[in-house]
This record gives C-alpha cells, structure tokens and sequence, in this order.
C-alpha cells in the first residue's frame, strides 16, 4: 500500500505523483434516493483514473460531486490534501479541474475556434477598459490565448473544421471539440464524463488514443467514466468499479478482472 | 404635386429618426431575451425609472421625500444642489447597476430553470413595482429633463434643402443626435459581446448554461452584467425620450410599441431591432401622411382617417406574424419530430 505522497512508477515507465485528489466518504442523495453512498477513493497526479460501473450506479453523479455540480450531504473533497470547501461549478473550473459532459455541452451558435477560445476565459485577467482600447496587455493575451487554442486544436486533429459552427458536427467530432474546450484550459485535473459513448469502434480508437496523448504529453491527471470494460482496462491505470451507489472494487485492471464482487454485478449472480 | 413629394421625403426622414428611438427601447428587450431568455416586460418602465432618477439627481431632489416628510412631519424636498448632467449620468448608471444586482440577487436567481412564461410573469410583476417605487422616489408629476442636448430645428439642413428644392426639412437636432448615439450604442454593443471577455462569456451562457459553468464563467456575474447593459441601454432611451416629451409616466407605455418592432426584427437579433425600429418608425409616419391627405387617401378612397399611428405598427405586427414569425433576422424556429 503506498502512502498519500509516494510516486510509483508504472510498467510503461509513466511516474505517477501523490495523490492530488481524495473522495472521503461521499454521500449523495436525492429525496429518498442515495445515488452515492458512503464512497472514498483517491485520484494520484498524472494517473488515469477510470470510474466505472453499470448503468445507474452512480458515475456521473460523482464526476458532477467532484466538478461541484451536485453537492454531497455528506463527506468531504480533498484538494492537495486540504478539504475544499463548497464551491460552484465555476469556482471549481476556476481551480483547474475541467470537464465534459456524457451529452455533449457545447456553444452550439459558435465556430469550433471560438468554442475552445471559451475554454481560455479565466486565463484572461485584463480588464474590461484596457480590452476596449485593444493596447499591450490585452492583445498580447488574446495572442496568447489564441495561440494555446491553435495548439491543442493541432493536437485533436481538428484543424479542418476550425470556422465550423459546432452544430453541424458529426456526433464524435463534437466530443472532440469538447474535450479540446475542456484542455486549452491547462487544466490540472482532467474530468471526462463517457468519452466514447455513442461512439463507433474507430471513433472509441481515436479518442482512446487522444486520451493517452494527452496525459502523456501534458502530463494531466484524467479521470473518466466509461460504460465499454475494454477500453477501460486498456486505457487506466486504476479503476473503482460502483454498483447501485456503492464501491464494489478498487485497483489496477487486473485486480479489478479478477474481482469476484465486480465480475458479478457485471454478469449477475446466479441466485439459487 | 412635387410638394407632396418633398413633404413625403421630409415625413420618412422623420419617420426614420422616431424609428431609431423605437430601437434603442427594443434593443433592451434584445439584450436580456438573448442572454437569458427572459422576455423583460420591464424594459419600458427601466427606461422611465432611470430618466426619472436622472432628473432626480440633477434636480438635487430628495428620495422618498413624500414619505419621508409624511412620517416625520418634516418639509423637505430638494437638497438645494443641482448637478452636472455628465455626473448625474454616471449617478444614475450606478443606480440601475445597483438595480441590476437586486434583481438578479432577489427574483431571477430563485426562478433559474424556470419555464419562459414564469419569467415573464415575474417582469410583468417587477415592471409595475418598478413603476411604484418610481413613483414613491421621485414623485409623479412631469418633468422637465435638460442634459444639454440640442433641440428645435436643425437650420443647416432647413437651409441648405431649401436651396436645393425649394422647400425646406424640418427634421429636430434631438433627432439627429438620438440616431448618432443610437449607432455607437450598437456598434459599441456589437464590439463588447464579439471581442472582449466579457461578452465571450457571455454569448457562452446565453449558448449553454452548463458548458459555460464548466469553463468557468458565473452564471450570476454574468446575468448581473446583463441586466446592467439594459440598464444602461434603458437610461439612453429615457435620456432621449425624456428630453423629447418630458419624463412622465406615460413613457413607460413606449415599451409596448417595442413588440411590434421586436416581432418585425426578431427577438435575438441587435440589428434587427434597428431595422424594425426603422421600419415601424417610417412605416407608420408615411401611412399617417398618406391617409390623413386629402390630396392623396381623399382622391383615392374618398376618405381619410387619421391618427393611424396608435394601432399602425401592431397590425404591421400581426402581418408579420402570419408570414414570419421568427421576424427578419431572428433564429429560424425548426422542430425536428
């Protein structure tokens, strides 16, 4: 068991930091309903973090805990070993922590470029005088800004549909516009709410690919919810397996293949 | 018969300048319905709050004074100053900021999700609070509102078309003045939500609330500033208005002849509230000089009527709702089944 602040290195040389992020006993619930109960796991820096589970266990409701849409009754949020207190959604991104969404959250009316460039706004600090005079630091932010945007557009391979309003995309290029808003950002931590549902096999392939690009390069701590085991098992190097609001499993792929709790909420249990 | 031709002239010109001012009311209601999709019946009674509270702070009048005087039995109602008319703008800016903030802090950030017509009904409601506490602040009687803009004839043009025809245009330098402010108004308006930040942001949550949460933008901060810009696009309005039939409560009913402009122009387009403001404005002075004429209706129908202009831009409205509801520049409305 390694303690909150060693690093490891993995099989494919790639070192994972300390841990960033820490759930401590999350409780959700809504009236009557508990979509989280009593959950804890850790997510360490530079690792890729699945969260899966079947359908209703709870994934996307634990994204939205930790990206501050939904709030936990109980239980608390470790930001770098401290707890973070209440935050809004906007406060949260603020902090670094980007997401996207299982349906696809985009500014429709706006180009592709002008959708990432969203992603930039709280990197801009000038004010809104010095913006309308247009002079010094202004324009060499928006440069800046622009620049960043042109980056990461280059890295998804989406420079073709740059001046493309978002509405007329194909379904997988719109999540790939998406996660190009949620990393111009820099983010810290990188929230990915079912990357590749709805995706054809080589969509699911480009985007798998993209992910480990990313965390590769920028060296972004990902955590993602995934329904396909494949992909999960291949892409993370550590998974929590939920079922009905509950974590059943914790650890590498290979435990988790070999986890008879998760093997059965899976398959279902043969009841005698 | 080349009279009649110039005085038509002179009419659209006229009808032209009274069409910018239907504008710069539809404008308001643009901004807000674009950014939260609130339709802001209050827009016309903002436009007379800030006009009254303009006089207010130049007059040096006291707030409340009837109440303040009826419950502690004092006398008094003005603060014996009278202020710039450029500070007494920026007074009033802070004022319907500060107005922003309330509103957005007590009413719409508790109906967030909310269905349209619940918004609605809650800017019917806030139009006539806002009327009532005008009322109580500043008293009801008109006023006179002088910030030194020019009024009366603009002798150069009267001159000069005289000259040229023969005949010369009466067209009002208060006139001219409103179309020159409404056109910065727009373009400063078009600059501000395509390039800075700020309206980034805020053509982002007018696009998707949850998306624009997630990259960070307040949702709050941002409809504040909104209401603000229609704030501050109301105050021009009650500037211009005010100065041209004095500050009266009656103003608040100009807001009405924003719908038809709005229906003509569409409600998500700042240029097509111009162009149906434009278009009302000609419209109905053209169709008031044409009816009214003996000369012209007379020899044709056999009769005139007048006074067209109270009903001219709704039925131009309804007109336009059977052939294009979505207006002329507004979002085509397509359901997919």
């Amino acid at each position: 068991m390694l303690d909150n602040s060693e690093s490891y290195v993995t099989e494919d040389g790639r070192t994972i930091g300390g841990v960033v992020m820490e759930m401590k006993n999350i409780t959700l619930r809504f009236g009557g309903v508990v979509a989280i109960k009593d959950i804890s796991f850790d997510i360490r820096e530079g690792e890729i973090r699945a969260i899966i589970g079947p359908n209703g266990a709870g994934k996307s409701s634990m994204l939205n805990v930790i990206s501050g849409f939904y709030v936990p009754q109980e239980g608390e949020v470790l930001f770098h070993g401290k707890p973070r207190p209440q935050l809004r959604p906007y406060e949260v991104a603020q902090q670094g922590i980007a997401r996207t969404f299982q349906n696809i959250a985009l500014f429709e009316g706006m180009t592709v470029l002008d959708n990432v460039m969203t992603g930039r706004l709280n990197k801009m600090s000038s004010g809104l005088l010095a913006q309308a005079i247009w002079r010094g630091k202004a324009e060499k932010e928006e440069i800046e800004n622009r620049e960043k945007a042109e980056k990461i557009i280059d890295f998804l391979e989406i420079q073709h549909i740059r001046k493309t309003p978002v509405s007329r995309l194909p379904y997988g290029l719109k999540k790939r516009v998406e996660l190009a808003r949620a990393l111009v950002s820099e983010p810290s931590i990188l929230l990915l709410d079912e990357p590749m549902a709805g995706m054809n096999v080589e969509e699911k392939e480009d985007m798998s690919r993209f992910i480990l690009d990313v965390n590769d390069e920028f060296g972004t701590t990902i955590a993602l919810i995934e329904h396909d085991m494949g992909v999960v098992m291949d892409l993370s190097d550590r998974v929590v397996v939920m079922d009905y609001g509950k974590k059943i499993g914790d650890g590498t792929p290979s435990d988790i293949r070999n986890n008879q709790a998760v093997i059965d909420a899976y398959l279902g249990v043969a009841h005698d | 018969m080349l009279e009649q031709l110039y005085f038509a002239m002179e009419v659209f010109l006229n009808g032209l300048m009274a069409g910018v001012l239907y504008a710069l009311v539809a404008l308001g209601f643009v901004l807000i319905f674009k950014a939260s999709g609130i339709f802001n019946y209050a827009q016309g009674v903002m436009a007379l709050f800030s006009a009254l509270t303009l006089v207010g702070i130049m007059d040096g009048q006291v707030p409340f004074s009837h109440i303040i005087n009826a419950t502690f039995g004092t006398d008094i109602h003005h603060f014996g100053w009278h202020v710039p008319a450029l500070f007494a703008i920026f007074g009033t800016v802070i004022v319907m900021v500060l107005f922003a903030w309330i509103v957005q802090r007590y009413i719409f950030r508790h109906l967030v999700g909310q269905e349209p017509i619940i918004l609605f009904m809650a800017t019917i409601g806030l139009a006539y609070f806002l009327e009532g506490v005008g009322d109580l602040m500043w008293g009801s009687e008109i006023k006179k509102l002088d910030v030194g803009l020019p009024q009366g004839i603009n002798d150069t043009i009267d001159q000069v078309t005289y000259e040229m025809f023969g005949y010369g245009f009466f067209i009002d330098n208060l006139d001219i003045v409103a179309t020159v402010v409404a056109v910065l108004l727009v373009i400063g308006l078009v600059i501000f939500a395509q390039y800075s930040k700020e309206g980034r942001a805020m053509r982002a949550v007018a696009d998707d609330h949850q998306a624009a949460l997630s990259v960070g933008v307040s949702l709050n901060f941002i409809w504040i500033m909104v209401w603000s810009v229609a704030g501050f696009v109301a105050l021009v309005a009650g500037i211009m208005w005010g100065t041209k039939s004095g500050v009266q409560f009656s103003l608040s009913l100009i807001a009405l002849k924003a719908l038809p402009v709005l229906m003509l122009g569409g409600f998500t387009s700042i240029p097509g509230a111009i162009v149906g403001g434009l278009i009302i404005g000609v419209g109905e002075k053209l169709f008031e000089f044409f009816m009214s004429s003996s000369a012209l209706a007379g020899e044709l129908f056999g009769f005139t009527i007048s006074a067209t202009e109270n009903w001219f831009a709704y039925v131009l409205a309804l007109i336009f709702l059977v052939f294009r509801p979505q207006g002329l520049f507004g979002e085509k409305i397509i359901e997919r089944v």
